[in-house]
């Protein structure tokens, strides 16, 4: 099983990325949880929400505490919580900025993940490009996918296209494709850098 | 179909394919988004003929419920929590009158401290308000009783509750199997009702009765929920036939077989108890799970036999019965009725109150020690006693210590920001 916490803020989308993300997995065959962690949701105010993602049926619902993965929707959560929590040292991190891990400050975190585990990507300024709008949430699940690997980018997309229509989706589908071919370059560079 | 869809959504389309006439609902978190899609449906013309009615409250909504029930109407509403408890009057009145509504309970805490979060407090408080009441373990569990539900109550004139955890099942998106319409009409022939306020044939509905006859009328009753015994897993078993997959019925047992410790225990935190039975087992264990599907009419005999043979019973409950923690809870009263060996250890588990989460961490350790009979007979799961102690403390040490639930919560951050210091 592969579990996924999702931070942001209200409004950005957080609670969509984790459905998304499990309608993927879905239109893959894969089993999937999405819950969203339950508060009384403001705008701009810290949301966290779960995935899960099996090829059996998912019968736990305990929160998620020792996650898979993080994906962080908005970096200056990084100042406010440890959005890192529980994360294995075999975990993936994929944040949205046009910084680097370095300038955010986060060599610690790099030096204890595995090498290309923990990447950035701008997935606000890809957001403002193709949508016109600051939705980060969907591009990051492309990027995710880049990383991991456990949806392939058809199934995200694919997603897109079922919950949003015209403009709204197109605009998204074209962000998306570019936050994974963002992540595939910098994995490229990553492994040229190792060889 | 198989479609990847929030629980409240999922409970909307069934019950929407279930052709439900009248819907009175207010909304009330973590309901809202099952009566808002079915009010979606209405306008939309996806439902109809179906009247969806706006009412200014819970009391009015299980009125309304109850005028169309009794004017023949198939009725539907959902609720939760506080809600649930102000619609309380109407409530006794829909089983008494004998008026088959179906109504979705999204369970959630009741106040004071107000609090959102899920636990059974709601619909354990309605326990024996006449009402039959099932609990869902999944999404998929939680759509499909509605097509039963409506099926039990219709055919023997008394109300039922479904009952999903808030939350944890209304807002959580997974797999689910929805019914094509074709299935459920096959399963739910349209609503025949055994009395109906009709101009054309005047009835009265409601009559006053005394002391010569009240007590057959609840007897009545009684035998009602008796005949459901027998008929809640007969309907269980033509929805396994109809539609290919098993849900509902009156307990399901897990990996009981020889099991020297069986846990008890209701809703969506079975999945979670599950899957730590299964990592138990793999350790060797010898440690099974109850599922308690339905509530109302308490299924004795079959929780009797699912118990039968084990050496300890751990009933892991969301509710509270303040006032006889040392004895039990509300569940564990009803399970030690069906003990053979009233000697058999019963140790009831206070858990998940308010949305505390319920950990395979928390569980696993609780087990051992219930293994090792080394519990309390009523355990609260994870509790901080830091947080108790202080308040008592600053009982002990004034009379005007202010009010608790702000005393409580400031303590909470307190600690919480300490702890973060020391990491």
């Amino acid at each position: 099983m592969k579990q996924v916490r999702i931070h942001g803020r209200g409004g950005q989308g957080v609670v969509t990325a984790s459905e998304l993300l499990s309608v993927a997995a879905f239109n893959e065959g894969k089993h999937a949880q999405a819950v969203p962690s339950f508060g009384s949701e403001r705008m701009g105010a810290p949301v966290v929400a779960f995935c899960r993602i099996d090829d059996r049926p998912i019968r736990s619902r305990e929160p998620i505490s020792a996650p898979d993965a993080v994906v962080v929707q908005d970096a200056t959560l990084l100042h406010q919580m440890d959005v890192f929590h529980g994360l294995s040292a075999e975990g993936f991190v994929v944040i949205n900025s046009e910084r680097g891990m370095s300038e955010l400050g986060l060599d610690d975190l790099r030096a204890r993940v595995s090498p290309g585990r923990a990447l950035t990507v701008p997935a606000t300024a890809l957001s403002l490009e193709h949508v016109g709008k600051n939705v980060p949430n969907v591009v990051m699940l492309a990027a995710l996918a880049a990383m991991t690997g456990w949806v392939r980018l058809d199934s995200v997309l694919m997603a897109i296209k079922e919950r949003f229509h015209g403009r709204v989706a197109d605009g998204n589908v074209a962000a998306a494709q570019a936050a994974y071919d963002n992540i595939t370059a910098q994995l490229e560079a990553f492994r040229a850098h190792a060889d | 179909m198989l479609t990847q869809i929030e629980g409240s959504l999922a409970v909307a389309k069934t019950v929407a394919l279930c052709r439900p006439e009248v819907v009175p609902a207010y909304p009330i978190s973590p309901q809202t988004h099952i009566v808002e899609a079915l009010s979606a449906m209405v306008k939309s013309g996806e439902l109809t003929p179906c009247e969806f009615i706006n009412v200014e409250s819970e009391f009015s909504a299980m009125s309304v419920a109850i005028g169309a029930s009794a004017a023949g109407a198939r009725t539907y509403t959902a609720t939760a929590s506080q809600g649930l408890l102000f619609m309380v009057e109407a409530l006794y009145n829909a089983s008494g009158l004998g008026l088959p509504i179906v109504m979705t309970v999204a369970n959630r805490a009741i106040g004071a401290p107000i609090n959102i979060w899920n636990d059974h407090s709601d619909s354990m408080s309605q326990r024996d308000s006449g009402w039959i009441q099932m609990y869902a373990r999944s999404n998929q569990e939680a759509a499909d009783l509605h097509v039963q539900a409506f099926r039990i109550a219709e055919e023997l004139s008394t109300p039922v509750m479904v009952c999903m955890d808030g939350f944890l099942l209304t807002h959580a998106v997974e797999q689910v199997d929805l019914p094509e319409q074709e299935q459920v009409d096959g399963f739910l022939p349209p609503y025949e009702p055994r009395q109906v306020l009709d101009p054309a044939d005047p009835v009265t509905i409601g009559a006053m009765v005394g002391p010569e006859a009240f007590t057959e009328v609840k007897y009545l009753a009684h035998h009602t929920h008796m005949q459901a015994l027998e008929l809640i897993p007969q309907v269980a078993e033509e929805f396994r036939q109809a539609f290919g997959r098993s849900s509902g019925g009156l307990v399901d047992t897990y990996r009981c077989e020889d099991a020297d410790t069986v846990v008890v225990a209701l809703g969506s935190v079975l999945g979670t108890i599950q899957d730590v039975v299964d990592d138990l087992r793999d350790e060797g264990v010898s440690i099974g799970a109850v599922s308690l599907l339905t509530l109302r009419p308490f299924p004795l005999d079959e929780l009797h036999e699912a118990i039968r043979g084990a050496r300890r019973v751990v009933v892991v409950e969301k509710a509270l019965a303040v006032g006889i923690g040392g004895i039990g809870g509300i569940v564990s009263l009803n399970v030690r009725v069906a003990l053979s060996d009233p000697t058999l250890p019963v140790y009831t588990v206070i858990a998940g109150l308010g949305g505390r989460p319920i950990t395979m961490v928390s569980l696993r350790r609780l087990f051992a020690d219930a293994m090792a009979d080394r519990l309390e007979r009523t355990t609260f799961l994870d509790l901080d006693t830091e947080l108790v102690e202080r308040e008592l403390a600053r009982v002990a040490a004034k009379r005007r210590t202010g009010p608790l639930a702000e005393n409580i919560i400031r303590d909470a951050s307190a600690i919480a920001a300490r702890q973060a210091a020391e990491a």
